[in-house]
């Protein structure tokens, strides 16, 4: 892999400022922590936003607009495995602290103004976060809308910024609960629910994509594929790669908030007075 | 020059892309649709330097007022290219002098093997307003970006007898370098003579 994979196919401001900014916030703000996280969810912050940085801004971008699979790969970091790494870090309170003066009171006025409160405790109700991840997906992958996204560059830095931010959104609802549900155990159950329920359509797609005996996806052809594949086998890896890693995020995530559920039972179990713990062994 | 600041910018591009839909729409709804595949509003004008085949260099305003059709290959393409400049060359010739103001250009992707003297005896097999370009590497991967079209090399390069994987698509845009139509390699002679009618005609009426 020579240097020029790291240069930006398409040059975006916004990428590099977004995700070089981000890390060098988080990095101040673990410089200035008075208790620092362990290295394990540092690990998973840092990760997260390279892998993002990567699939937008480099010479990936440019095999991904014209592989289809590379494609699914691109879109699985981004809308799957990026921003579950970053919401799993929990990076709020470092992102917070090393936020620079100047900017962090205009954000907090942004953040706190009314109307942002409001869109964002809709967005974040589990069904309606659950309803935008997969409608996204099925959006994306219609072969005509698919067509014009590969052929506009407007439409496709909409598609690619779509899938992080809502990818963002859902992970951090999932690993982190919605507003107005920190006092309520049923979070729990529904994160789970719409786990399990996100994963049914995506298999359906997924097997879908992989399975179908005709081209779906014209425009590969059409502009030009970069390695000699058959168009049918660019196709079925596409389709595996919606279908089988994309339903096993979900079971990381399962696996997470079970962790999480477990941790606050136990939690409230030791809180509890001796009494009552001894009442509620018994019976 | 002062420089808009994010949220300007963001909602500018918010108002880019709703305009894009709401043109895209307007392009289903009109009442004689394209029979092939229109890309009206969704691909940046023509432009482009390069180098013809008769060794001069050449920008899109030199056709001006000419419906231009854009298509990447090179000329020891045994498929896609002899299919579709054998094709389009039908097309052409059918029309006759209505088709005067139509220009089929054939970048070759491969300067490597493909000079202006081969590109020349290259298209003289087609039809006259086939036209070979081709030009430095710099400028062919500025002009595919453009386009979003891929090319690259396969084993042997440069030296062997090596294969080059290049885009099956035809670029059509209208006497103003607006960028028009996408033909592609299975669509009909009997709809891309239709629609190349429609421009030329269109060409002709406001020149």
């Amino acid at each position: 892999m020579s240097a020029d994979f790291f240069l930006p196919y398409e040059f975006s401001p916004a990428v590099l400022v977004l995700c070089l900014g981000g890390l060098a916030v988080y990095l101040r703000g673990l410089y200035l922590a008075p208790v620092r996280p362990g290295y394990g969810r540092i690990i998973a912050f840092v990760t997260g936003v390279l892998l993002i940085y990567v699939v937008m801004q480099t010479r990936y971008d440019y095999w991904s607009q014209h592989m289809f699979f590379v494609h699914r790969l691109q879109h699985l970091v981004l809308h799957h495995l990026g921003p579950f790494l970053i919401a799993l870090s929990g990076p709020g309170a470092l992102l917070g602290l090393g936020m620079p003066g100047p900017l962090r009171r205009p954000l907090a006025a942004f953040w706190h103004r009314p109307l942002t409160q409001r869109c964002y405790r809709i967005v974040q109700q589990p069904v309606i976060a659950g309803l935008l991840f997969v409608g996204l997906i099925y959006f994306w992958l219609m072969p005509n809308i698919h067509f014009y996204a590969m052929l506009s560059r407007p439409l496709y830095a909409l598609m690619n910024w779509s899938m992080a931010v809502d990818g963002l959104l859902f992970w951090w609802m999932i690993l982190h609960g919605w507003p107005g549900a920190q006092h309520s155990s049923r979070p729990y159950g529904w994160r789970i629910l719409v786990l399990f329920l996100i994963t049914l359509p995506q298999i359906a797609i997924g097997a879908y994509i992989a399975l179908c005996n005709e081209s779906l996806y014209s425009i590969y052809a059409v502009c030009g594929r970069i390695w000699p594949i058959p168009a049918a086998v660019d196709q079925q890896l596409g389709g595996l790669i919606t279908w089988i890693p994309s339903a096993m995020m979900s079971l990381f995530g399962m696996l997470v908030v079970l962790h999480q559920l477990l941790h606050a039972e136990k939690r409230t179990h030791d809180d509890l007075p001796a009494s009552s713990h001894v009442l509620s062994v018994s019976s | 020059m002062s420089c808009p600041s994010l949220p300007e910018r963001l909602t500018a591009r918010a108002l880019l892309v709703a305009l894009l839909l709401t043109a895209a729409l307007a392009g289903c709804q009109q009442n004689q649709p394209w029979r092939t595949r229109s890309i009206a509003h969704i691909m940046p004008d023509l432009a482009f330097t390069l180098t013809d085949q008769n060794g001069r260099t050449v920008h899109a305003n030199d056709y001006t007022g000419k419906v231009v059709m854009l298509f990447f290959g090179f000329s020891h393409c045994h498929q896609t290219c002899p299919a579709t400049l054998g094709k389009l060359t039908a097309v052409l010739d059918k029309m006759g002098k209505r088709a005067d103001l139509a220009r089929l250009l054939f970048v070759s992707v491969d300067p490597n093997r493909d000079t202006p003297a081969r590109l020349a005896s290259y298209t003289s097999a087609f039809a006259p307003q086939v036209i070979g370009l081709t030009g430095t590497q710099d400028e062919l991967q500025t002009l595919t970006k453009r386009y979003r079209v891929a090319f690259s090399y396969g084993k042997g390069y440069p030296h062997g007898n090596y294969k080059v994987y290049h885009s099956g698509a035809v670029f059509v845009f209208d006497g103003k370098g607006k960028v028009r139509l996408l033909f592609t390699q299975t669509d009909k002679i009997s709809d891309i003579s239709a629609d190349l009618s429609r421009l030329l005609a269109q060409a002709a009426s406001s020149s």
